[in-house]
C-alpha cells in the first residue's frame, strides 16, 4: 500500500511540475502576482511530493519488501540497515529518485527562501526549475520506475553490490546530486535571465550562493568518491581518470570557473553574457555526467546498472536543454548590455585567464572522455584514453593557473600593478625559492615533483600574503591586526582559505604520485619485509565472520625502528548475496604518510615443490596522501565561510562599509 | 583633455577585446597541441585475439586485449607472482605473461582485458590485467569480442560489466 502511494505521489509531483512549468511562466508576463504565487506553492508542492515518494521507497527497502523489483534486484534482507538505506540510491531507479528529491529540494528553497528576488525573475526561475524535473519526473515514470511489483515475490533479495556496501561510498551519491543538481538553479537563474534580458549585480549576487552550495557539495562528492576508491578498491591510487570519475570532475571545473566570473559580474559589470553561457555549460556538462553514468555507454567501474534506452532517454532530455539553453542565449546574449572596462593586468583579468584556463581544461578533459565513444560510434575501433592522456594535456593546462593563482587575487579591480603587487610577494617568493632548493636537495623522485611543491608553496604563501596584507600584519600593532582579520568581509577569509587548501591538495597529489612506494610480495607465516623504513611481517591469516559475509584477514605486525608501533588487518571479503569478492585495504596513517597494506591470492606451492605457500601481499608507502583530503575540506570550509558572507543573507540590508576594505556592491 | 576622452576610451575597449581574443588563441592553441600530441602516443587500442593476429602491430604499442581466459592455460611461477596465461575469443589465442596480483575476479573461463606490449617471440606482456565484476556481468568490450568470433552464447549475460579488480602499474 505504501509503495502504491510513493508510486502515486510521483505522479501527483509529475502534475505540479508541469503546472510549475506554466503557470508562473505566463504570470511573469502578465505581471500577475497571483500566478506568480502559485508557481512558488506548485514548486513547493512538487517537492512535497517527491519527498513522500523517496520515504515510502525507502521505506520498501528498510522493511525488505521484496515484492518490489528494485528492492529485490539491489537489497538483501540480512545487510546491515545503513546498507538498507543507501541501498535505496545504490541502484538506478532510487538514485534517479534522489536526483528529483534534490532538484525540487533546489527548486522548493527558491520558492521558500526567496523572497528577496525580484517576483517575475522568481517566477521565471521555478519554471525552467520545473521543466527540468518534469522531464527528469517524465524519465523515472516511463523507463525507470522503482514502485513496480514482481510478483511472486522472491523470497530473498540479490543483494547490493558488496563493493557498494561501505560508509564512504554510502554518502558518495548524494552529495554528488547536490553538486550535479544544485547547478540547475544557476541554469535556471541564467535561462530566466535570459528570457527577462536583464544581468546585473544584484543577479549575480543571487546566483553566487547557490552555486557555491552546489560547488561545495560536489567538492566533498568527488573528494568522498576519491577516498572511497583509494581504500576500498585497493590499487593505492586515488583518481584513475576514469569515464566517470571525468564526468563529476567536468562540472567542477566548470562551476569552479562560474564561481570567479560571478565575481567579475557582481562588483564590476563585466563578462556578463560570459557567466550566463558557462552557468548553462555547467548544468549542461552535470546532465551529460548524468548520461554518461546511467546509459552504460562507458564500460567503467562505476557502471553498476544501466540500460541503453534508458540512455537515449537522458540523452533526449540533454538534446533539449543544450538546443533550448543555446540557442536562447545565441538569440538573446547580444542585447545584454556589456559594462565594466578593464586592463588586461587587474583582477578582472586574472579571473578571466582563471576562467580561460578551467574552460580549456575542462575541454581537454571533455574530448578525452568522448573520443573513445565518437571514435567506437563511427566504427574507428576500439581505443581507451588512459592517465598518460591527461597527465600530457589537463596538467600544464593547471600549471599556469596556479601561478596565476598566487599573484591574481593581489590585483586591484579594473588596472593592476604588476611590479607592485610583485614587490609585495617577495617574502612569498623567497619561501617557495627556499621549498624548491629544498625539494631539489632531498628528491628522490621524479623531476616534477619539484614543480609541484614549488607550485604549491607559492600558491599557498600567495593566498596567506594577501591575507597579511589585508589585515596589515607586521605594520602596526597586533591586536589592530586582529581586529581587522574578525572584521574582515567572509567571502575575503573564504577566498583565502579555499586557494591555500588548494595548495594542500595539490601538495598531497605532488607527494603520492611522486614518492609512492610499492612492494608486492609472497609472504609465508612470520615473514617480514621492509617498505619505507618500516618491518612488516606476517603473523597470521585467518578466517573471520562478518555480517553477510566470511573474510580473510591478515594480521600484519609493523615495526620501525625495532619498535613495534600498529597492526595492520588487511582482509579479503567473500560475500553470497551477491557472490562476490572485495579486497579491503588496511591502512595506517600519520597524517604525513599511509602505510597502506592489501590480502592477495593465497598460493600454493609450485608442482615441482618450487616456489613457496603463502598469500600475495601488496604493500604501500604513499607520502602525504591524506592531504588530498584533507587540503579538499578545508576548501569546502571556504566555501561555507563564503556562504555566510554578510551580503547573500536573505534580507540582510547593506550595511555602512566594512572596517576592512571597501566593498564594491 | 575631455575631448581626448572618447577616443582613448575606444581604443581601449578595442585593445581590451585584442588581448582577451589573444589570450584565449594562445591558451586555446597550447591545449590544441597537447591534445594532439597526447593522442600520439597515449591512445590504446583494443583488440581482440582475432584482429591482433590479423593486424599485427608494431611492437612499441601499447594495446588492449580481450577475451576469456582459457581453460586449464594459466601457470604461475617465481611462487605466483609470475603468471602466464592465454587469452582467446574461441577461435584464436594469445599468450600473456603478467608479473603481479591478479584482480580478484580472474578465473579460467572468464572475461578478462589486458594492457600491455606484445614482445619478440608473439608472447603479450601485460602490464595491467582487468577482470569482470561479477559471475554474470563481463567487459562490453569482451561480450563484443565474442560476438565478432561467433562464438557468443545467448546464456552469457553481456549487460557491460565493470573492471572490479585492476591490477599492475599505476
Amino acid at each position: 500500500m505504501i509503495v502504491e502511494a510513493g508510486h502515486f505521489a510521483l505522479i501527483l509531483a509529475f502534475v505540479f511540475a508541469c503546472i510549475q512549468i506554466v503557470v508562473p511562466l505566463i504570470g511573469a508576463r502578465r505581471g500577475d502576482d497571483a500566478l506568480m504565487d502559485a508557481g512558488r506553492m506548485a514548486a513547493l508542492g512538487q517537492f512535497a511530493f517527491i519527498l513522500a515518494a523517496f520515504l515510502s521507497l525507502t521505506h520498501a527497502f528498510i522493511v525488505s519488501d521484496f515484492s518490489v523489483a528494485a528492492v529485490a534486484a539491489n537489497s538483501h534482507s540480512a545487510k546491515p540497515l545503513l546498507y538498507k538505506i543507501s541501498g535505496v540510491w545504490g541502484n538506478h531507479e532510487g538514485s534517479m529518485v534522489l536526483w528529483v528529491l534534490i532538484l525540487a529540494l533546489f527548486g522548493g528553497a527558491v520558492a521558500g527562501l526567496g523572497n528577496n528576488l525580484p517576483p517575475s525573475l522568481r517566477a521565471r526561475v521555478l519554471s525552467v526549475q520545473g521543466m527540468i524535473g518534469a522531464g527528469f519526473l517524465a524519465f523515472i515514470l516511463l523507463t525507470s520506475n522503482p514502485f513496480f511489483r514482481v510478483n511472486p515475490a522472491p523470497v530473498d533479495g540479490s543483494g547490493l553490490n558488496p563493493i557498494l556496501q561501505d560508509p564512504g561510498l554510502a554518502f558518495h551519491p548524494p552529495f554528488l546530486y547536490l553538486g550535479y543538481v544544485g547547478f540547475s538553479i544557476a541554469f535556471s537563474f541564467a535561462i530566466a535571465a535570459l528570457i527577462e534580458g536583464r544581468v546585473d549585480a544584484a543577479w549575480a549576487r543571487w546566483v553566487r550562493p547557490w552555486t557555491l552550495a552546489a560547488w561545495c557539495a560536489l567538492t566533498l562528492g568527488i573528494a568522498l568518491g576519491s577516498w572511497w576508491a583509494y581504500y576500498e578498491l585497493g590499487w593505492g591510487g586515488f583518481w584513475f581518470w576514469d569515464p566517470v570519475e571525468n564526468a563529476s570532475f567536468m562540472p567542477w571545473l566548470a562551476g569552479t570557473a562560474l564561481l570567479h566570473s560571478a565575481i567579475v559580474v557582481e562588483k564590476r559589470g563585466a563578462l556578463k553574457s560570459w557567466t550566463i553561457l558557462l552557468a548553462i555549460l555547467t548544468f549542461l556538462l552535470s546532465l551529460m555526467g548524468t548520461f554518461l553514468v546511467r546509459s552504460g555507454v562507458l564500460t567503467s567501474v562505476h557502471a553498476f546498472a544501466n540500460d541503453p534506452e534508458r540512455g537515449l532517454f537522458i540523452l533526449g532530455l540533454l538534446l533539449v536543454a543544450t538546443v533550448g539553453g543555446l540557442g536562447l542565449y545565441a538569440m538573446r546574449a547580444p542585447t545584454l548590455k556589456t559594462g565594466g572596462l578593464f586592463a588586461p593586468i587587474s583582477r578582472e583579468g586574472g579571473l578571466v585567464l582563471n576562467n580561460l584556463l578551467l574552460g580549456t581544461g575542462c575541454a581537454t578533459v571533455l574530448i578525452g572522455t568522448l573520443y573513445p565513444l565518437v571514435l567506437d560510434a563511427f566504427g574507428g575501433g576500439k581505443v581507451s584514453v588512459g592517465v598518460p592522456y591527461f597527465t600530457l594535456t589537463f596538467v600544464p593546462l593547471m600549471v599556469p593557473l596556479l601561478v596565476v593563482m598566487g599573484i591574481g587575487p593581489l590585483l586591484a579591480w579594473k588596472r593592476g600593478d604588476l611590479p607592485g603587487v610583485l614587490m609585495r610577494l617577495r617574502a612569498a617568493a623567497m619561501v617557495t625559492g627556499i621549498a624548491c632548493l629544498a625539494t631539489i636537495l632531498l628528491n628522490d623522485g621524479p623531476a616534477f615533483a619539484i614543480l609541484g611543491v614549488t607550485l604549491a608553496v607559492w600558491l599557498i604563501m600567495g593566498a596567506l600574503t594577501e591575507l597579511a596584507d589585508r589585515i596589515r600584519l607586521f605594520r602596526g600593532p597586533l591586536s589592530a591586526s586582529l581586529s581587522r582579520l574578525i572584521h574582515l568581509p567572509r567571502s575575503a577569509i573564504a577566498m583565502t582559505t579555499a586557494h591555500a587548501a588548494m595548495g594542500i591538495t595539490v601538495l598531497g597529489i605532488t607527494g603520492s604520485t611522486a614518492w609512492q612506494t610499492e612492494r608486492i610480495l609472497i609472504m609465508s607465516q612470520g615473514d617480514t619485509t621492509e617498505v619505507a623504513g618500516y618491518a612488516l611481517t606476517l603473523e597470521k591469516v585467518a578466517q573471520v565472520p562478518g555480517p553477510n559475509y566470511t573474510a580473510e584477514r591478515a594480521t600484519l605486525q609493523v615495526a620501525a625502528g625495532g619498535r613495534t608501533i600498529t597492526t595492520l588487518y588487511p582482509e579479503k571479503r567473500r560475500f553470497t548475496n551477491p557472490p562476490q569478492i572485495t579486497t579491503e585495504a588496511a591502512i595506517r596513517t600519520t597524517l604525513m604518510a599511509d602505510l597502506y597494506a592489501v590480502l592477495g591470492d593465497r598460493q600454493e606451492p609450485g608442482a615441482g615443490g618450487q616456489g613457496k605457500a603463502g598469500w600475495t601481499v601488496r604493500i604501500y608507502h604513499n607520502p602525504l596522501v591524506p592531504w588530498i583530503w584533507i587540503g579538499t575540506v578545508i576548501m569546502v570550509l571556504g566555501g561555507l565561510v563564503s556562504l555566510t558572507d554578510r551580503r547573500h543573507r536573505v534580507g540582510a540590508p547593506a550595511r555602512a562599509q566594512a572596517p576592512g576594505r571597501p566593498r564594491t556592491a | 583633455m575631455s575631448q581626448s576622452a572618447p577616443p582613448r576610451r575606444a581604443l581601449t575597449a578595442k585593445r581590451r577585446r585584442l588581448y582577451l581574443l589573444l589570450a584565449a588563441g594562445l591558451t586555446l592553441a597550447g591545449a590544441a597541441a597537447l591534445i594532439l600530441n597526447a593522442f600520439q602516443d597515449s591512445l590504446v587500442f583494443f583488440l581482440t585475439p582475432t584482429e591482433l593476429k590479423a593486424k599485427a602491430p608494431p611492437r612499441e604499442r601499447v594495446i588492449r586485449i580481450g577475451g576469456l581466459v582459457e581453460e586449464g592455460s594459466v601457470r604461475k611461477a617465481e611462487g605466483g607472482l609470475q603468471v602466464r596465461f592465454a587469452i582467446t575469443d574461441l577461435t584464436n589465442r594469445v599468450e600473456v605473461t603478467y608479473r603481479g596480483i591478479l584482480p580478484d575476479l580472474f578465473r579460467e573461463g572468464q572475461g578478462v582485458v589486458a594492457q600491455g606490449q606484445m614482445d619478440a617471440d608473439g608472447v603479450f606482456a601485460a602490464k595491467e590485467v582487468l577482470a569482470k565484476h561479477d559471475e554474470t556481468y563481463m567487459p562490453k568490450e569482451v561480450a563484443d569480442a565474442l560476438k565478432k568470433s561467433g562464438q557468443w552464447k545467448p546464456g552469457q549475460k553481456g549487460a557491460s560489466g565493470a573492471k572490479d579488480g585492476k591490477a599492475g602499474a599505476p
